[in-house]
């Protein structure tokens, strides 16, 4: 039986650079494909390649017996294959059908054909398990919801490999559960479907085969039976990665060294909320955290977690209650919370984390520009700045090979966090809120900033971390409060982390 | 065969790539317009068609230099040229010899052009209140302040020109030497401010991602608002020389001129989405569009003619930028 996908030698550069080299794989007929592999390791150039994004420099592909060579992603569809991006591709503001059929209405003449229009969306709405009528916006659907849309356009029309690429990111666990059997039936179905993924259980559980790229080579394939998670780990970074979580000093030993620190009042708090509320978002959350220390807030989606965090950093405004840093109330807009000791790491560094056209320099110098000019006209001091950067960059290992003029965009997401902390660490900032520090970078990276957290808690700061990964928050934090419905439902001390109870306190009662 | 031409292709790719990349590339294709244009252009290449076009590359200068910073801040100020007219009239009203309020005075001109640049800022400070302020977009807001000062500047003056001003006040125009020094001298201090103070990299990265800027503490509504301050004061200096060299007040002084600011700020590379533009990118784009007006006038096209080709122009411009873009994407 001829495979359904053959990539054969297959190789692409980027100015003269080169991102994939003889990649060659293949992927049988009704089979569940993981792709893994470190961020820039090559997944989604290789993807984009299949989807007809881009050319490849070299090198064949056939697929469904034929030779393909898509020359625009039309054409790939065409070919039948779907693509199920990370970042969704369906319009707001049109309705379920009408992002279905955009490119392909049933039409009489310039007449859509309506009726028969949600007769065909409805169809396939049956087939990945959505009970909304076809009417409906899909502004008003969940992630998870909108995902089962983009497999349902891949079926629209009739693809034989669908690529899902981290489709997972940002869905409840349910969701993920349901997507997971409406992969299975596709696959049942005779489908093929490749899954991309940095959760490395998910791929393990529901692959039959896997795929591992590192630097642009594929260093491993087979079946998933094959593979544990460290295998594919060691496989994807090179080395063996001993540890992902930092050991960091045991928490009776901080206790002591803070209590040296602050003197007369060792347990002071750091940061002190009481009582805040704002109505729909947070509801009397009280809480605080002590210099040293790594709070992790768990919870699930829409729980409020990140809107807490923007309450704190003055991006969003709370109705009553007070937030205090060293027993001062802390007021104002984000500027005065900087210079009062407070940093944010949003959850969207895309968004507002990072300006992605400016360079790394200038990212970097960001928040902290002030410290380096003189009056009168506010000049920049670039001589100390070039220090400050050089300082910072090596604190955060950032990769020494990129340069400080690069604009941010060419980075891979795990560099591009580093940017973003490093702006942050170069304000050395006593209160320190991080939403989903490690969202969409790869496994290197992730221990790297993990053991930069410890670090910046050892050396006195105080740290918030927002997490989905239960696992990130139960590795790094020493406490970990979960939230529920915009109330802090409850708190967990080292000794008491367990998956289940933290998963139970989050889940509406 | 095969492998020669590949590598001469190569070579020119890479060659193209340089061009294209390269900054100075307005001002090469200024060389090429000039060089094509000199042998049957008559009086192109003559010393007093070099003052003449100084003459009017200084103020356009100026004013597009606003406009650039207010580009980079993601804005854009339609209404630089009413302020233009606005300004010119209010400064001869101040210093004219007929009934000007400072008639006569010694202190007539320096008075009038403290005013005009005043006045200039106070446009620029309501544009940047309501742009950040009332969250309404910079089109619409600098749309109706340009409608609004155009009329305004009509109604004051029943669409008479006003003449008779002070010698002191012409010679800013008219001496070369005073209106060079002074457009170079605003447009370095702008270049300064951009390319090494505070001011500059608070104002792209606003105008890159105003979200983050926020997050980091950048004070976001200051940034944008010294940006249409910026922009109202350009303006109002590229009247007093505008102003200056016609010797006269004029209601309608600036109203053609829009077209030549934006496309200038334009073909120079400044991005209308915000982040990026450069002073000198400006100037070079301000000569480009100043030559290209002064050959076509020099082969005496009319002033429509002029409009229709300076308008492709722009148009390839905006296309050469594009595909620039696309060119080194890949």
């Amino acid at each position: 039986m001829t495979p359904l996908l053959q990539v054969e030698s297959v190789e692409k550069s980027f100015f003269g650079i080169p991102v994939l080299k003889a990649v060659s794989f293949t992927i049988g007929a009704g089979r569940i494909v993981g792709l893994v592999g470190e961020n820039g390791a090559g997944k989604s150039t290789l993807m984009n390649l299949l989807g007809g994004n881009l050319h490849p420099d070299g090198g064949t592909m056939r697929f469904n017996g034929n030779s393909y060579a898509p020359v625009n992603p039309r054409a790939a569809r065409a070919a039948g294959i779907g693509f199920v991006h990370q970042e969704l591709n369906l319009f707001p503001n049109l309705n379920i059908a009408e992002n279905l059929f955009l490119t392909n209405f049933p039409q009489t003449g310039p007449v859509i054909r309506r009726g028969e229009l949600h007769k065909r969306a409805t169809a396939l709405l049956k087939t990945v398990g959505i009970e909304l009528p076809s009417t409906t916006p899909v502004d008003r659907l969940s992630n998870g919801e909108r995902q089962l849309v983009e497999v349902a356009h891949a079926l629209s029309f009739n693809a034989r490999l669908i690529i899902l690429d981290e489709p997972t990111t940002s869905l409840s666990a349910r969701e993920t559960e349901r997507l997971f059997k409406l992969v299975r039936q596709l696959r049942d179905d005779g489908r093929s479907l490749i899954y991309i993924s940095h959760a490395l259980d998910e791929v393990l559980r529901l692959s039959d085969d896997v795929v591992v790229l590192r630097d642009g080579e594929v260093v491993g394939q087979g079946k998933a039976t094959e593979f544990d998670q460290n295998k594919l780990v060691s496989l994807m970074v090179g080395r063996e990665l001993k540890q992902l979580f930092p050991k960091g000093r045991s928490l009776p030993l901080r206790r002591a060294l803070e209590s040296n620190e602050v003197g007369a009042e060792p347990r002071a708090p750091l940061l002190e909320v009481r009582k805040v509320s704002q109505p729909g978002v947070v509801r009397d959350v009280s809480f605080s955290l002590r210099r040293c220390e790594v709070v992790g807030l768990s919870g699930l989606m829409g729980a409020g977690r990140t809107e807490l965090a923007r309450i704190l950093f003055g991006l969003d405004p709370h109705e009553c209650g007070t937030i205090l840093v060293s027993g001062e109330p802390l007021t104002g807009s984000p500027r005065r919370r900087i210079r009062r000791g407070l940093a944010m790491l949003t959850e969207n560094r895309r968004d507002d984390g990072l300006c992605l056209e400016a360079s790394v320099a200038d990212n970097i110098a960001l928040v902290t520009l002030p410290n380096y000019t003189t009056s009168p006209l506010r000049l920049i001091n670039f001589a100390s700045l070039r220090n400050g950067l050089a300082k910072i960059r090596e604190a955060v290992r950032l990769q020494p090979k990129l340069s400080n003029e690069q604009p941010v965009k060419t980075l891979s997401g795990g560099n591009q966090q580093k940017v973003v902390l490093a702006k942050w660490l170069l304000a050395t900032p006593q209160v320190l809120i991080l939403d989903e520090p490690t969202r969409g970078i790869d496994v290197g990276a992730k221990s790297e900033i993990y053991q930069l957290i410890r670090d910046l808690a050892d050396r006195g700061a105080g740290v918030l971390v927002i997490s989905s990964e239960l696992e990130e928050l139960t590795g790094l934090c020493d406490r970990i409060l979960v939230m529920n419905r915009g109330r802090i439902a409850s708190e967990f001390a080292p000794g008491e982390f367990d998956r289940e109870r933290i998963l139970n306190a989050a889940l509406p009662t | 065969m095969n492998r020669a031409t590949s590598l001469a292709s190569r070579s020119l790719h890479l060659w193209a790539t340089a061009v294209l990349r390269s900054e100075y590339l307005v001002l090469l294709l200024c060389g090429v317009l000039f060089t094509a244009l000199a042998p049957f252009t008559p009086g192109l290449a003559t010393a007093s068609n070099f003052t003449n076009l100084l003459g009017n590359l200084a103020p356009l200068l100026v004013v597009a230099t606003g406009q650039m910073l207010v580009l980079i801040a993601g804005g854009i100020d339609l209404s630089v040229t009413s302020t233009i007219a606005l300004v010119s009239v209010v400064g001869a009203f101040v210093m004219n010899g007929d009934d000007g309020w400072l008639k006569g005075s010694a202190a007539a001109a320096p008075a009038a052009v403290m005013v005009m640049l005043g006045l200039g800022a106070l446009v620029g400070l309501g544009n940047g209140l309501a742009v950040t302020k009332l969250r309404m977009p910079p089109f619409i807001v600098t749309l109706t302040t340009m409608m609004f000062l155009s009329g305004l500047a009509v109604w004051l003056t029943k669409s008479q020109p006003i003449y008779h001003l002070p010698a002191g006040f012409t010679a800013l125009g008219s001496r070369l030497w005073l209106a060079l020094p002074i457009a170079a001298g605003l447009t370095g201090f702008a270049h300064v401010l951009l390319a090494r103070s505070l001011f500059g990299q608070w104002l792209r990265a606003v105008g890159f991602n105003a979200r983050t800027a926020r997050v980091s503490g950048v004070p976001e509504g200051a940034v944008v608002i010294g940006a249409y301050i910026a922009s109202g004061l350009l303006a109002a200096a590229a009247s007093v020389l505008y102003t200056a060299r016609l010797e006269t007040g004029s209601p309608v002084l600036g109203q053609r001129i829009l077209l030549d600011v934006i496309g200038a700020t334009v073909i120079g590379g400044t991005s209308l989405f915000g982040g990026k533009g450069k002073v000198l990118w400006t100037f070079f784009g301000v000569l480009f569009l100043t030559l290209l007006d002064n050959a076509l006038n020099l082969l005496g096209l009319s002033h429509f003619t002029i409009m229709m080709v300076k308008g492709g122009v722009i148009v390839l411009a905006a296309l050469m930028d594009t595909a620039r873009n696309r060119w080194l994407a890949t």
